[in-house]
């Protein structure tokens, strides 16, 4: 085969360029650390963050795991799984368990992560504060001064217009009492995994060219008020009708001929190994 | 010999400057400049060595013409722009020995959201006009570290009936208000943290006199009740002299006189002062 590419895609000068602004995210939580976002062979806005993450972290050893939106073989995952694997020749599995570098698009998987593992985010938009801000400028003063009043006054206006905190996805956390994150658009469900996860995660944004990290064992608390607390969706009544579990995200669906709704886990990997009993512990 | 009171708030030579300066305006007292202007680099020189006090629960009024440097000088207190130099001590922070003006602005942040309120010529200044009333009611108590919504909410609501926005009409957005009901929502934001000090810019600018006329109650009721201190920037000598216990006239960034508001009206002592005053329709 006629050698095309560097391993991994890029060059090594571009692979250790993002792999210093992920030291430096990594060295303070949560903060947005920008980054000379490269060209890559799929559009901006479709994973390229953290895309850029994955390759400038794998090697030859890895075993890599994509997922999107908690699937394994949609389109999305499995262009990016095809483009990984034929510029590095990777190992790849479906099974969370398995591998040692995982990209993900806004689900963290049910399994919980080990310490040898890296879970790479996908992020559309970096900033938390970018709804009641729009000058990157600004924004950039507000974290400095730690001048958190607008998305605090934001989930108050919620409060205010729905009784509750509306937010579906990309509650807004602090990470470590210091920098408040957009977890990316990950359900609520999935904010409390963030919370002294084993695991190492780091979130790319390619559009808006930043890194920004949640080292392992570290507090992430999603913001919440005194008498309105964070809640999850709740799942507890929910059973997948494919594998029987209770107490994962699920999909909800519909049958039109029945005139049905059921439930499916999110997370496919997950539910195809319970189903062949390949999982035992019950979470 | 009753104990001397301490001022609430006392700024010493307070500069504000737009431009570096140069050679020919720098250090001559004022002598190059034409009014305030450098004709030579350009420097506008704001606020030159503005030095004043305010005690608890006094309304200290500020005078002078448009581009004398009032407006200038509450947003150097409210920290809306850096002061050039100048020192400035608040009772309430640091127990009044910290220079506010060198502090960092973590705590500048600090000093605006627990010891200040400010109301804005233009209420598209101090409030977030699409967000509803209440809401900027809360973002300063949210400021002020505040996490508990039922008590916010309930504290935003009692405000706005003090300055009685009607019940029904509080949770829509500024946007939609009168310009006289965004005075009063501005007003009620400002003394959500019940602030020792209050900044007013031109509140009643723009106003029909009827508005006026209810505002200017509203300021008077608040003082008397709350025992508020404020500082009310005006060039309508009529609302100086209803609200204000003392005054300073200003011009071209300087303080040329000061002292009773009764006195500085009725026996002016300075030429600006005297045609200011005379030039009243």
């Amino acid at each position: 085969m006629m050698k095309k590419y560097n391993f991994a895609f890029f060059d090594e000068g571009s692979k250790r360029e993002i792999r210093r602004a992920t030291l430096k995210a990594i060295a303070i939580p949560g903060y947005q650390v920008p980054f000379a976002s490269r060209e890559m062979p799929i559009a901006r806005g479709w994973g390229t963050g953290g895309l850029q993450l994955t390759l400038s972290l794998i090697g030859r050893d890895d075993i890599i795991k994509v997922i999107d939106q908690g699937a394994d073989e949609s389109v999305n995952a499995v262009n990016i799984k095809k483009l990984i694997i034929s510029t590095t020749g990777v190992q790849d599995t479906e099974k969370t368990a398995e591998a040692t570098l995982i990209q993900s698009r806004h689900r963290i998987p049910e399994v919980e992560l080990r310490e040898d593992q890296i879970i790479v985010l996908q992020v559309p938009l970096p900033e938390p504060l970018r709804t009641i801000e729009p000058s990157e400028y600004k924004t950039k003063k507000l974290h400095a001064d730690q001048d958190y009043n607008g998305i605090w006054l934001m989930l108050f206006e919620q409060i205010m217009k729905h009784g509750r905190m509306s937010t579906g996805a990309d509650h807004p956390v602090q990470v470590h009492g210091r920098y408040i994150m957009a977890p990316s658009p990950i359900p609520r469900f999935d904010n409390q995994k963030l919370n002294d996860s084993k695991t190492l995660t780091l979130l790319g944004a390619g559009r808006e060219k930043k890194i920004y990290a949640v080292p392992p064992y570290t507090k992430v608390q999603s913001l919440a008020f005194a008498d309105y607390p964070f809640t999850v969706e709740d799942m507890s009544a929910k059973v997948c009708r494919l594998c029987g579990t209770t107490g994962v995200y699920m999909d909800e669906l519909f049958d039109r001929d029945t005139e049905e709704t059921y439930y499916q886990c999110n997370d496919v990997s997950y539910c195809l190994q319970r189903e062949n009993k390949e999982m035992d512990d019950l979470r | 010999m009753h104990q001397q009171e301490r001022p609430l708030l006392t700024i010493k030579n307070l500069n504000k400057q737009f431009g570096c300066g140069c050679s020919h305006c720098r250090d001559t007292q004022g002598h190059n400049l034409e009014d305030n202007y450098c004709p030579v680099c350009g420097t506008v020189y704001a606020c030159r060595n503005v030095s004043l006090k305010v005690y608890p629960a006094e309304i200290l009024g500020v005078v002078g013409e448009s581009g004398s440097g009032k407006s200038t000088l509450l947003r150097c207190l409210y920290f809306d722009q850096d002061s050039t130099s100048g020192e400035g001590y608040i009772h309430g922070y640091n127990e009044g020995r910290t220079n506010i003006f060198t502090e960092t602005s973590q705590q500048k942040n600090y000093i605006r959201n627990h010891l200040l309120g400010m109301v804005y010529q233009n209420p598209y200044l101090g409030l977030r006009m699409n967000f509803s009333s209440v809401g900027n009611i809360a973002e300063k108590l949210i400021g002020a570290g505040n996490r508990k919504v039922d008590f916010m909410a309930a504290r935003a609501q009692e405000l706005l009936a003090a300055v009685n926005i009607p019940t029904y009409r509080m949770k829509e957005a500024p946007e939609k208000f009168s310009g006289g009901m965004q005075q009063r929502v501005q007003i009620a934001k400002a003394l959500s943290n019940n602030p020792p000090l209050l900044l007013l810019d031109e509140v009643t600018t723009g106003l029909d006199l009827s508005v006026q006329a209810n505002v200017l109650d509203l300021i008077k009721v608040i003082q008397r009740d709350l025992k508020i201190g404020m500082i009310v920037v005006s060039h309508d000598l009529a609302v100086i002299r209803m609200l204000t216990d003392r005054t300073i006239v200003m011009l071209n960034g300087r303080i040329i006189e000061h002292g009773l508001t009764d006195q500085v009206l009725e026996d002016p002592q300075h030429a600006y002062t005297q045609q200011l005053v005379y030039s009243l329709l």
